[in-house]
C-alpha cells in the first residue's frame, strides 16, 4: 500500500476522495436537515445528460454535467418554491429526461464509445490536476458561504416560514444550497458516480446527525466521517482490486450498520 | 393609536372566499382570543397580519403602519413547533433566530444577542436549557423556547397561533400564566381552539368564520367566574354570553340601517 503512494494517479485519487469527501459532508447536512435527499437523486441523475452532451460537443464533462445540474437545481427551486406539493412528480420527470437525454447524446456520437459505467459508478483512478483544482475550487466556496451566511442557512433550514418574517431572503438561500447541492453532485461523478452519490451524501451524515448538537457540527463531523470512509473504501478497492465508488459506498454501509447496532440513545 | 386596526378585509385565496368584511381593532395591552371551526379563516387573518399573505381588499394598520414595515414590532409563534425535532440545534440557537437583521458580526452570534437571548430564555423560565438539543425537550418546553424567540426583539405584539394545541393541561395552564405575565408589557393575540381555558386569561374574544364577531368580555370574567369548581366557563355559559353578545350586535347593527337613509 505505501509504494502505491508515490504514483501520481493514486496521489490524486487520495486528494480527490478527500475533497470530494469534506464537501460531500457539508453538503449532505445542508441536503438531509431541509429534506432534500430526493432532490439531490433527481439533479445528480440529470447532469447525465450533461455529460452526454459534453461527449458530443467534444466539452470537458465537468462543464457539461454542472451546466445540466445547475440548470435541474434552478428548475426545481422554481417549481418548488411555486408548486410545493407536486415537486415529487416534476423530480422524477427530469430524472428520467436528464438520463435519456444523456444516452441519446452518447448515441449519437460518432467513434469509440467512453465507458460510461465509469460515470455511473466513479472513476477516481481517472482524476487529472484540472479536476483536482475544480474540487478544491467548489470546496472552498463552500466554506465560505457556509461559515460566512451560517446564520441565514440554519435559519431557513430549520424554520424557513419564521426566516422569512426575520427579513431572510428564503428562496435565495433556498436556490443556493440547491445549486451547491448540484455542484458537489458533478465533483462526487469521478469519486463514487453518480447513482452512488446519494449514499455519499446520506451515510456519514446520518451518523453526524445523531452525534451533532448543532449544524455547523454536524456538517464538519460529517465531512471528516465521509473522508474516513473514503479512504477506507480506496484501500479495500486497491487491496482486492474492487471498483473504488462501490467499495466506498459498502465501507460506508456496513459502518452504519455497526454504529446502530452500536449507538444506543 | 390602536395596536392594530383592520378595516373591511376580505380575502380569498382562490375564488372562494376565506374572509369577509372583516373590521378589528386592537389596543395596547389587549389579550385578545381568536377562535372559531379549523378552515374558517383563523390562520389566514393572521397571515394577512404578519404580511405573509398579500392583502387584496380593505387594510390593515399596524402601529400606524403597513403590515410588512412593523414586523419588527411583533413577535410570532408559529402553529406547529413539534416538526423538525431531529435537527442537530441548541434551544440557544433557535432563540438567536428572533434577532431582527440588524448590526452582526462576521462570524457567529455578537455578545449582546447571546445576552439578550439568554434574558429571553429566563423571561420563559428556560434559561438552564439553552445547551440543550431542540428535540430533547417536551413539547410544552419547546413551546416556551418559541416564545422566548419571539420575545427575543423586543416585541410590542405578541402573536401565538394554537400555542397549546400538542400540549397536555398542566403545561396548557403554564403557558396562559406566562403569557398572562408577558401581557402586562405587551399586547398578546392568541389563536385557539382551547375556548374554555382561553377566556380565562383573554380580555377580547372575536369569532371568527369567514366573517368576524367581537365580543369584550373583561367585564363579564367575574360575573362567570363563580360557575364551575375549576374557574372554567362551561361550554353553555360560554355560548350564552357569546350568543348575547353576538344579537346585541345584530341589534345596534339593525339600528343602525335603519338610521341610514
Amino acid at each position: 500500500m505505501i509504494e502505491a503512494l508515490q504514483f501520481d494517479f493514486i496521489q490524486h485519487a487520495l486528494l480527490a476522495g478527500i475533497l470530494v469527501s469534506f464537501a460531500a459532508g457539508i453538503i449532505g447536512s445542508l441536503i438531509v436537515v431541509n429534506r432534500m435527499v430526493f432532490l439531490a437523486g433527481g439533479i445528480a441523475h440529470t447532469s447525465y445528460g450533461g455529460i452526454g452532451l459534453a461527449l458530443f460537443l467534444g466539452l470537458p464533462i465537468f462543464f457539461g454535467a454542472s451546466l445540466f445540474a445547475v440548470g435541474a437545481a434552478l428548475l426545481i427551486a422554481a417549481l418548488t418554491l411555486k408548486k410545493r406539493h407536486r415537486i415529487d412528480t416534476f423530480i422524477g420527470l427530469i430524472w428520467a429526461v436528464g438520463m435519456a437525454v444523456g444516452v441519446i447524446f452518447v448515441d449519437l456520437t460518432p467513434g469509440y464509445h467512453v465507458d460510461l459505467m465509469s460515470y455511473l459508478f466513479g472513476s477516481i483512478l481517472a482524476v487529472s490536476t484540472q479536476d483536482l483544482y475544480f474540487m478544491a475550487g467548489l470546496l472552498a466556496v463552500i466554506l465560505t458561504i457556509v461559515t460566512l451566511k451560517y446564520r441565514d442557512i440554519l435559519a431557513v433550514s430549520y424554520d424557513s416560514e419564521y426566516a422569512a418574517l426575520r427579513g431572510v431572503n428564503v428562496p435565495l438561500f433556498y436556490t443556493l444550497i440547491l445549486i451547491l447541492s448540484a455542484l458537489t453532485v458533478v465533483i462526487s461523478i469521478k469519486v463514487v458516480g453518480l447513482i452512488l452519490v446519494i449514499a455519499m451524501l446520506t451515510i456519514p451524515v446520518y451518523i453526524a446527525e445523531k452525534l451533532s448538537h448543532s449544524l455547523f457540527t454536524m456538517m464538519f463531523l460529517s465531512g471528516a466521517i465521509a473522508t474516513l470512509f473514503t479512504l477506507i473504501g480506496l484501500w479495500f478497492s486497491y487491496t482486492y482490486n474492487l471498483t473504488s465508488g462501490a467499495s466506498i459506498i459498502i465501507i460506508s454501509a456496513i459502518s452504519l450498520g455497526l454504529f446502530l447496532i452500536l449507538y444506543k440513545k | 393609536m390602536p395596536i392594530i386596526e383592520i378595516k373591511n378585509l376580505s380575502f380569498s385565496y382562490e375564488k372562494e372566499p376565506v374572509l369577509e368584511d372583516i373590521n378589528l381593532t386592537v389596543e395596547e395591552r389587549d389579550f385578545l382570543a381568536i377562535i372559531g371551526p379549523n378552515g374558517g379563516g383563523k390562520s389566514t387573518l393572521l397571515k394577512l397580519i404578519l404580511g405573509i399573505n398579500t392583502l387584496k381588499q380593505g387594510t390593515i394598520r399596524v402601529l400606524g403602519t403597513k403590515p410588512k414595515e412593523s414586523l419588527r414590532n411583533i413577535g410570532y409563534v408559529p402553529q406547529n413547533t413539534n416538526v423538525n425535532t431531529d435537527f442537530p440545534i441548541k434551544v440557544i440557537e433557535v432563540v438567536m433566530m428572533g434577532h431582527v437583521d440588524g448590526k452582526r458580526p462576521l462570524f457567529g452570534y455578537g455578545k449582546d444577542e447571546i445576552a439578550c437571548a439568554m434574558g429571553a430564555l429566563a423571561q420563559v423560565g428556560m434559561a438552564d436549557f439553552a445547551q440543550t438539543k431542540i428535540g430533547s425537550l417536551s413539547g410544552g418546553q419547546r413551546q416556551r423556547v418559541m416564545i422566548a424567540r419571539a420575545l427575543c426583539a423586543h416585541p410590542q405584539i405578541l402573536i401565538l397561533d394554537e400555542p397549546t394545541s400538542s400540549i397536555d393541561i398542566t403545561g396548557q395552564r403554564e403557558i396562559y400564566e406566562l403569557l398572562k405575565v408577558l401581557n402586562a408589557d405587551m399586547t398578546i393575540i392568541v389563536v385557539s381552539h382551547d375556548i374554555s381555558v382561553i377566556l380565562e386569561y383573554a380580555n377580547k374574544v372575536a369569532h371568527i368564520n369567514k366573517t368576524l364577531s367581537y365580543h369584550d368580555i373583561s367585564d363579564r370574567q367575574s360575573t362567570f367566574h363563580t360557575h364551575g369548581s375549576d374557574g372554567h366557563f362551561c361550554e353553555i355559559e360560554l355560548l350564552e354570553m357569546l350568543g348575547a353578545e353576538h344579537c346585541d350586535t345584530c341589534a345596534k347593527e339593525n339600528q343602525h340601517w335603519r338610521v341610514e337613509p
